[in-house]
């Protein structure tokens, strides 16, 4: 996998970038398709079980592994039973033993590992796609804990398929030891998010958007591993730089404010200091001050309980080689 | 209530009560009736005593919408009346209480009116539910609120369908007055769809207040959409979901929905009609909390009401 550090290829394949020639990958062979990770966020739930009735199993190249992540918290229509499934999979926590106390998410997050890794190995799947939904106006994001030229190709592909809505790319940066989501499992991972959609509720728009980018991913799989060489570019991300929580009260901790009318479902609009953030309920206004910033995930349910009412990033250009599979 | 000169006279409206959190996910209610618990000042009115109150605060310190069973459902006769104290599941408990504060259901010492707050993922606006057409007090009141709050609209649900109402934590009292407005993520606050919602709540207020000071309101007419037909999603044997709300269908609230419309789309895009015999108003279209009682949305039918002319006793 290959990592991005200011313009600079890291990955022994040596060059600058703009000397770079076609990078080769193994064929992506073992794909994993992941819902319910959070068992109410239902596309993802619905695309597993539709996967599974259907059967599919394998298209040309790339055989399917689909997961339901989160049986308990599905059959529950709630996010988690006792803790954050994805939360769960940093080195640390899928190396500490099992025992009596050990949360359900926890027990789950080392059968998954087992099933679709183990994280960091060679016998993790090639490529490993959660599918997630969230309250907050953010249309489809792929979201990437680390880069590589992979999920960069997948992400170009789709975005430039997809017309109907926005798509975008979110990147987290987290060194893979500490990276705590499902999708650090597999070899090559990121995270479909689409919403709006309000948890517990199946919208057939939403629902239709996650198929188009599962589908196309098939697609760009086949694609690439029948030896297919596609060109290397330029794709703008959106880099997490910090999270803002709501005002509270600061005798209970209650929140004191509602994300402002001209921020609520603004994601990806750029935050200007003086721009409205938070309406209280006494009629103030709160404004945003310090650098222009990229609100995300404006109003997510879950974030409520995380101290989030929206998260703000960095918008960067990622440049890119061509890349095509390694022939035996 | 007693007729004199064409005018249904009504007791004055003394004792109010707001309901917040009967599910304590719909964050509009409970977000609003923490607030006025804190300072009252802006639901004070001349000669009415208003009591917020959250209705089920186990389920708001979880946010989710019910502990046991749904409070919302909770309020009949025979739970009201069922020995067993603490076995019995919390939300009965809960009801019984409230009947003790605000009712007893049915009696002459129950609360005059209790607005309860909710809040729906569809996209139904502002929407006032009136369980009986014949309360030409709360008829009048939601004439008044709509003139008020026009050109925003605020659409008036009428539930009286024989098989389909159901036992409510308001319908304790004489007049029960259902705010739901919507769409709003359970769990989420958004701004605009509280700030309505407490708008509603000031002209509702203020229509009380001018009632109590002894104005007399003409007769008028309202328009009602009278609830008809519960449709569930199609399902398979094993009861699973085999079709989402069409998108043509979804959040289409209020808009004719005529026989060979969209209804429903399968998961691989196959469209499923409406095969009603006439055209008919959806509402309640996908509400997150009705997937478990067997509802994709339900059909209501146009209906103008006469209200009598109402003053207070």
């Amino acid at each position: 996998m290959a990592a991005i550090e200011e313009g600079k290829v890291s990955d022994g394949l040596a060059g600058p970038l703009d000397q770079m020639e076609c990078v080769s990958f193994p064929p992506v062979n073992r794909f994993a398709i992941c819902g319910g990770t959070h068992g109410n966020e239902t596309s993802g739930v619905y695309m597993v079980r539709e996967m599974q009735k259907q059967k599919i199993e394998k298209v040309g190249s790339v055989s399917i592994t689909t997961v339901l992540s989160n049986p308990r918290a599905v059959d529950a229509c709630k996010r988690y039973t006792e803790t954050d499934l994805n939360r769960c999979f940093t080195d640390a926590l899928l190396s500490a033993p099992i025992t009596d106390s050990t949360p359900y998410e926890l027990r789950r997050a080392h059968e998954l590992n087992a099933q679709l890794g183990p994280k960091g190995s060679e016998e993790a799947v090639d490529l490993l796609c959660d599918l997630h939904n969230t309250t907050a106006n953010m249309g489809l994001c792929l979201i990437f804990y680390s880069l590589d030229w992979i999920t960069l190709h997948i992400y170009k592909y789709i975005q430039s398929k997809i017309t109907s809505v926005p798509v975008r790319a979110i990147q987290l940066d987290i060194a893979p030891s500490e990276a705590y989501s499902l999708e650090a499992v597999g070899k090559h991972g990121f995270a479909f998010e689409v919403g709006p959609q309000p948890n517990g509720v199946l919208r057939a728009d939403i629902f239709n958007m996650v198929k188009e980018g599962v589908d196309l991913t098939i697609e760009w799989l086949q694609q690439f591993n029948s030896g297919s060489t596609f060109e290397g570019g330029e794709v703008e991300a959106f880099t997490f730089a910090k999270s803002v929580d709501y005002p509270r009260d600061p005798a209970t901790s209650e929140i004191a404010a509602a994300i402002h009318p001209q921020l609520q479902d603004n994601d990806f609009k750029l935050l200007r200091p003086g721009d409205p953030i938070f309406l209280s309920f006494s009629g103030e206004t709160v404004k945003h001050e310090g650098e222009e910033l990229y609100p995300f995930f404006v109003n997510e349910c879950a974030y409520y309980e995380k101290k989030t009412a929206f998260h703000l990033a960095r918008k960067s250009t990622l440049t890119f080689p061509s890349i095509r599979v390694k022939k035996d | 209530m007693s007729s004199y000169n064409n005018s249904a006279c009504y007791s004055e409206a003394r004792r109010v009560a707001i309901f917040g959190g009967t599910h304590g996910n719909e964050m509009s209610g409970v977000t609003l009736v923490n607030l006025w618990m804190k300072n009252s000042a802006e639901v004070q009115r001349k000669r009415v005593e208003t009591k917020p109150f959250i209705t089920n605060p186990k389920a708001v310190e979880k946010c989710t919408r019910y502990v046991d069973t749904d409070l919302n459902r909770a309020f009949t006769p025979e739970n009201l009346s069922a020995p067993g104290g603490d076995d019995l599941p919390y939300e009965v408990q809960r009801a019984q209480e409230i009947n003790r504060i605000f009712g007893p259901k049915g009696s002459p010492e129950a609360y005059d009116v209790i607005f309860d707050l909710h809040n729906t993922t569809s996209n139904m606006g502002c929407t006032l539910i009136l369980e009986s057409s014949k309360d030409h007090f709360n008829l009048q009141m939601m004439n008044y609120i709509k003139k008020a709050i026009a050109p925003a609209s605020c659409l008036v649900l009428l539930n009286e369908h024989p098989l389909l109402k159901y036992s409510t934590s308001r319908s304790v009292a004489k007049h029960p007055v259902g705010l739901e407005v919507g769409p709003q993520p359970q769990g989420v606050l958004r701004s605009n769809i509280f700030e309505a919602m407490r708008v509603i709540l000031k002209h509702a207020l203020d229509f009380i207040e001018l009632f109590n000071e002894g104005m007399e309101f003409p007769p008028c007419t309202v328009e009602v959409f009278r609830v008809s037909e519960r449709i569930d999603y199609p399902r398979d044997a094993n009861g699973n979901i085999i079709a989402m709300v069409h998108p043509n269908l979804q959040d289409g609230d209020w808009e004719p929905l005529n026989p060979g419309d969209p209804m429903f789309q399968t998961f691989d895009g196959k469209t499923i009609h409406y095969q009603g015999s006439g055209t008919v108003y959806p509402t309640f279209i996908n509400e997150a909390a009705y997937y478990e009682k067997q509802q994709a949305f339900v059909t209501t039918r146009r209906e103008t009401l006469v209200a009598s002319a109402i003053r207070k006793a």
